[in-house]
């Protein structure tokens, strides 16, 4: 296969998968040679979550045009729900691969019911109040699992808001969610293999997605809904299925991400987690797939580097996505770096044919 | 009797709602941005109430008007530093910078002031509460001059962007921004001053804020501030009765449903009555619906 030949799309999506496999053998042989350190060994779980859940609200965000600001509601639900099923079946003889696929698989469905339920507003909002209700989403769902008590005895579920005593337990009864402590005792499970492995799935689905006929249809709505509209795309499919797509990957990175740790609180799900999402998106390029994975990966390890000046590196964070956008957004930036790049470029220009003369001389 | 009680206090709470609520709806109404760090200049603003009256020991108006001075100061220097250069740039760059501001703020904040809560003295500390029939309902000064302090601006706002040539040059830049521009309104000038009331009103909202509820750290803007977003949301973006009318309701539902359904809950329910609010009226209480033409 002649390598000229491949489309564009292709040769960049080629790209897109040689980073993150690359990345992956890096690490890999990093880790044989012992030079990964335990601190950013513990990274590499989430910085693949991150790059799910970024992947994911791009579609969102880059593809559909839509504003959404709970991108952490989905990854919450998700979490809960396959985290579950994983406490659950982790004691009983149930097989562990499958144990853990079954929780990614049902933390993906759950969160794609809630994507649905959230989505029909997404029909008669745009814009910013979009935006509103999505936050208000992942702020409800934050709320509800901090008050959310679950337990399991032989006659079944119990279900209480208020704590766990009211849950009338039997002897044998195990508590599940208990209220703001969330879910404890969860048999660590996720490695890097895993996340990468739902990293390239995730990558793999969403860029066929965008490159079929339905991700025309998305992109469309995003360009001109009016238009799109009345060339009889059915609109509110496509947004639906956008924004269903993006809720089941969040909730699957969540899965992903619980998995990592022995505890799981609804706190850690909030509105600055949303946000942060929000960044990676944006710094890496509204609508760019790779970008969002190199700028979710370099922004979870940035805080990290910056550890040495432990006070000043949320200073310095902020610092720097004020001064990224405004010299990556500005149309005066825009203008100047124009000016700059043209300069060199004549630079270049002009010295080559020199350079061609005194040698043709 | 203890429903009054509870009542009045979501009044008051609300009013510091509407009046943060207040800075988010004119400045997205005539900037059109969401402008994510007001929170965090309530916050530096009740630190600077904070200092000159509880420490320095300054009369408590005097010190008001200096943190309103301060915050005034403080959102006019962001919008020319972080948003103007971005005024023509898509609307998401602007809000991640407006978050960057806000993470700016609070780390600011956190490494003068340590991030440990400061103990707020509420600024009517030397007032008395009210007692109303025979000592069944008292009402606490803080109550009732949040309230009267939030009506007050409420009619001097309306009057100014009603009334006055720098309000009416504020609704022809929030209508058409280009036209306004043709018109001779100095657009630039318009939207720095949306920016210092906004601020003003912040500075006061946080001395009313942290006088009810009297502790003070870094993150004391930020929950405020997106309940405050969301007030302006309910009322309809855009809108100055629409905030006043959502953050006194939300306000009041907060306080109620804490009261009897749930403190846990509360704010699962302010949010809920929200989405169903916009998902029955799209553009909230008092939004202007505006059609789209092709």
């Amino acid at each position: 296969m002649n390598l000229k030949n491949l489309n564009r799309s292709t040769k960049s999506n080629i790209i897109t998968f040689g980073i993150v496999i690359g990345f992956y053998l890096l690490i890999q042989i990093l880790s044989a040679a012992g030079m990964v350190t335990n601190s950013f060994a513990g990274q590499l779980v989430p910085i693949c979550a991150y790059v799910v859940m970024a992947v994911s609200l791009n579609l969102t965000v880059g593809m559909l045009g839509e504003l959404s600001l709970g991108h952490a509601g989905f990854m919450s639900v998700g979490a809960f729900a396959g985290t579950l099923v994983w406490v659950t079946l982790y004691d009983t003889a149930f097989p562990k691969p499958a144990a853990l696929l079954l929780a990614f698989v049902v933390g993906g469905v759950v969160a794609g019911i809630f994507g649905f339920l959230v989505g029909i507003p997404v029909l008669r909002l745009s814009g910013d109040y979009l935006a509103i209700v999505t936050l208000a989403f992942g702020e409800i769902v934050k709320n509800f699992m901090n008050a959310c008590n679950l337990g399991i005895d032989s006659k079944g579920l119990h279900f209480s808001l208020k704590d766990t005593a009211s849950l009338n337990l039997d002897a044998d009864g195990k508590v599940l969610i208990n209220g703001a402590m969330g879910i404890t005792g969860i048999k660590k499970a996720s490695t890097f293999t895993i996340g990468i492995v739902l990293v390239i799935i995730t990558l793999a689905v969403i860029i066929n997605l965008v490159n079929s006929r339905a991700g025309r249809a998305i992109t469309s709505i995003r360009d001109n809904e009016i238009a799109a509209r009345s060339v009889g795309i059915p609109i509110t499919k496509y947004k639906l299925m956008a924004f269903v797509t993006s809720a089941v990957f969040a909730g699957m990175a969540g899965v992903l991400y619980s998995l990592n740790y022995s505890s799981l609180v609804a706190k850690k799900f909030d509105y600055n987690t949303s946000i942060l999402i929000l960044v990676f998106v944006v710094l890496g390029g509204i609508g760019n797939l790779r970008g969002s994975v190199i700028a979710a990966t370099v922004l979870t390890v940035l805080p990290e580097l910056l550890r040495s000046m432990n006070d000043y590196r949320m200073l310095i964070y902020a610092i720097v996505l004020i001064v990224v956008m405004i010299f990556n957004q500005s149309p005066q930036m825009i203008a100047m770096r124009k000016r700059l790049t043209a300069r060199f470029r004549k630079d270049a220009a002009g010295k080559a044919p020199k350079k061609n003369k005194k040698e043709a001389a | 009797m203890q429903f009054f009680s509870y009542l009045i206090n979501g009044i008051s709470l609300g009013s510091v709602y509407a009046l943060i609520a207040l800075g988010y709806t004119m400045v997205y109404g005539i900037a059109k941005m969401l402008n994510f760090a007001h929170g965090d200049v309530i916050m530096i603003g009740s630190y600077v109430v904070f200092f000159a009256f509880g420490s320095a020991g300054l009369n408590p108006v005097l010190a008001i008007v200096l943190s309103m001075i301060v915050c005034t100061v403080l959102g006019v220097v962001v919008e020319r530093v972080a948003y103007r250069p971005l005024r023509e740039a898509p609307s998401l760059a602007v809000l991640i910078t407006a978050i960057g501001v806000s993470y700016l703020l609070q780390q600011v904040a956190q490494l003068s002031w340590s991030s440990n809560p400061k103990s707020f003295t509420s600024v009517v500390s030397g007032m008395q509460p009210v007692s109303l029939f025979g000592g069944q309902l008292t009402i606490s000064a803080e109550t009732i001059v949040t309230i009267i302090a939030c009506v007050v601006i409420m009619i001097v706002l309306m009057w100014f962007v009603n009334y006055t040539p720098a309000g009416h040059a504020m609704l022809a830049v929030s209508e058409d921004r280009g036209a306004a521009q043709l018109m001779g309104v100095n657009v630039n000038g318009t939207i720095s001053l949306t920016f210092a009331i906004g601020s003003a009103l912040a500075a006061v909202a946080g001395a009313l804020l942290c006088s009810s509820y009297p502790t003070l750290q870094p993150t004391t803007g930020a929950m405020p501030g997106i309940k405050a977003f969301v007030a302006a949301v309910f009322g309809g973006i855009g809108s100055i009765p629409g905030a006043f009318v959502g953050g006194i309701l939300l306000g009041i539902i907060e306080n109620l449903s804490k009261a009897y359904i749930s403190t846990q809950l509360s704010d699962a329910i302010v949010f809920l009555v929200l989405v169903v609010v916009l998902i029955v009226k799209p553009t909230g209480l008092l939004g202007k619906k505006v059609n789209v033409k092709v």
